[in-house]
């Protein structure tokens, strides 16, 4: 006869266990973020302070990376001309996965003061998937420190998960990008 | 050779690896008060190393990635000939222990030449010319500290670690710090030249050549070359406290005297620039290499020893 003591162990299928190690590696991952600074616009002239002592970000395990390899985030601050968006897609393509992005200030979120600008995109959203925005026109440095104390919450409840809907909709993306600088034929090595 | 030498060798590494993380760590929160911040946690080094490993990572080739493994391999093997003080040292045999200083240094070249070789597999620019540097630096930091190495081994009159230890520790011999000035003072800067520290950190130099060999890592491999280089700061540091400061009878001392170097090398790090690298050959030959042939003719020829 079997003891009733105890409830019998249930048995965790696979998908199960791999949430929980994704937990595992979610805490990690949420308290060394770094960070990758894609600095064009303005908004990049408040980074420093946020950076050093006065508001710290190493205190909660964030600091500057030199590669898109090593990073975590991709900080956009400020406006993307055509010119530099191209190189911000191969910038995020290359970073390795989970990866989030941030967007600084207005321009990102609808073009800033530069929404008519024939060569400033207004929206990043339709090109590489944004995560988190921090708005202002600049952000000072306490809502800069806010945005990323709401990508960590965010990693948390499983809700930034911007890589995820890049690999779904590759598609729209891509078609986007071409829509807006147009196919380009590389001729060097790997292309021949 | 039993088994349990491998294990107590293998335990040596891994108390390396979590005692130099822990420490790197706090160092860095240490640097942090320093700069008038809060710092990091103390356990952050261990965060980021997991949250490398917890990341997916590209390949670009097999070197790549086998290169990093056999520099991570060479390196555990040889934190494992590492005596920790004069009894907690894994490989020993009636009396006979196996940790010549020129182990440590035949050895130390595995993961260095791992690491160069998978550096260059990534293909990146960056990557050579770090590689470059490193092994430039390498080069001349090596001669300084070999002929004060050579110079210990000349006066104590053998090779083993644990052996300098004890010529030290006897009734009437002083540290070879206090023993040899002037030698103490040159390995100590060639410590500097060996843990990439700021004056000579030009091969990394994260602002210049984006972090130099490391510069196409991301995951996995860089996690894997973040327990490399923490493993090898601990053998180089504890090299450093064997021949210079005595070794230690206890495990406790060995902590204490392993801190201060670490902690010391590091706060002049913090205050320091970033040399360009014939700087760096220049400065080596210069003042270093200068003093290092001082001592060692004092200590040859005249035998002024304190």
């Amino acid at each position: 006869m079997l003891s009733t003591k105890f409830t019998p162990k249930t048995k965790l299928t696979k998908a199960e266990i791999d949430r929980k190690w994704w937990e595992v590696g979610d805490y990690f991952r949420r308290n060394s973020l770094w960070l990758l600074m894609y600095c064009t616009g303005c908004c990049a002239i408040e980074l420093p302070p946020s950076m050093t002592s006065a508001y710290d970000m190493e205190r909660l395990g964030m600091g500057p990376m030199a590669t898109p390899r090593q990073a975590d985030i991709l900080l956009v601050s400020g406006y993307l001309s055509l010119k530099t968006l191209r190189r911000l897609i191969y910038t995020y393509e290359q970073m390795s996965e989970p990866k989030y992005v941030v967007a600084l200030g207005s321009c990102p979120i609808n073009g800033g003061i530069y929404h008519d600008s024939h060569a400033v995109i207004n929206q990043l959203d339709q090109y590489v998937p944004v995560d988190v925005y921090v708005a202002g026109c600049m952000p000072n440095p306490e809502s800069v420190l806010n945005g990323f104390v709401d990508l960590m919450e965010g990693i948390k409840n499983k809700t930034m998960n911007g890589w995820k809907r890049y690999h779904e909709h590759y598609e729209w993306y891509k078609e986007n990008q071409k829509n807006s600088l147009g196919e380009v034929i590389v001729h060097d090595e790997f292309h021949q | 050779m039993t088994i349990v030498n491998f294990l107590i060798g293998i335990g040596i590494a891994l108390f390396g690896f979590v005692l130099q993380t822990s420490i790197g760590g706090i160092n860095r929160k240490i640097v942090g008060r320093m700069q008038k911040r809060h710092g990091p946690r103390w356990y952050q080094e261990f965060l980021d190393i997991f949250k490398l490993l917890s990341k997916r990572a590209v390949s670009h080739g097999w070197i790549f990635d086998f290169g990093v493994i056999m520099a991570l391999g060479g390196i555990v093997g040889t934190a494992m000939f590492m005596p920790l003080t004069k009894d907690i040292l894994a490989f020993t045999n009636n009396g006979v222990n196996y940790d010549n200083f020129f182990i440590f240094v035949y050895l130390l070249a595995v993961g260095m030449l791992g690491m160069a070789m998978s550096a260059s597999g990534s293909g990146n620019p960056w990557a050579s010319i770090g590689v470059m540097r490193a092994l430039t630096t390498m080069l001349a930091y090596e001669v300084p500290f070999l002929i004060v190495v050579l110079t210990i081994i000349n006066y104590s009159g053998q090779s083993s670690l644990t052996g300098i230890m004890e010529f030290q520790q006897m009734a009437g011999n002083n540290w070879f710090l206090i023993a040899m000035p002037l030698g103490g003072i040159v390995g100590f800067i060639c410590l500097m030249g060996m843990l990439g520290k700021k004056p000579f950190e030009t091969y990394i130099a994260p602002a210049e050549i984006a972090s130099g060999p490391m510069v196409e890592y991301g995951g996995k491999q860089l996690g894997m070359l973040f327990i490399l280089h923490e493993i090898s700061v601990f053998i180089e540091v504890s090299l450093f406290v064997h021949l210079f400061l005595g070794g230690a009878a206890n495990i406790f001392e060995f902590l204490i005297k392993y801190f201060a170097v670490y902690t010391l090398a590091n706060l002049i790090s913090n205050v320091n620039g970033r040399f360009k690298i014939d700087q760096v050959v220049t400065f080596f030959y210069k003042w270093p290499l200068l003093m290092a042939v001082t001592q060692a003719v004092i200590v040859i020829y005249f035998g002024w020893v304190i």
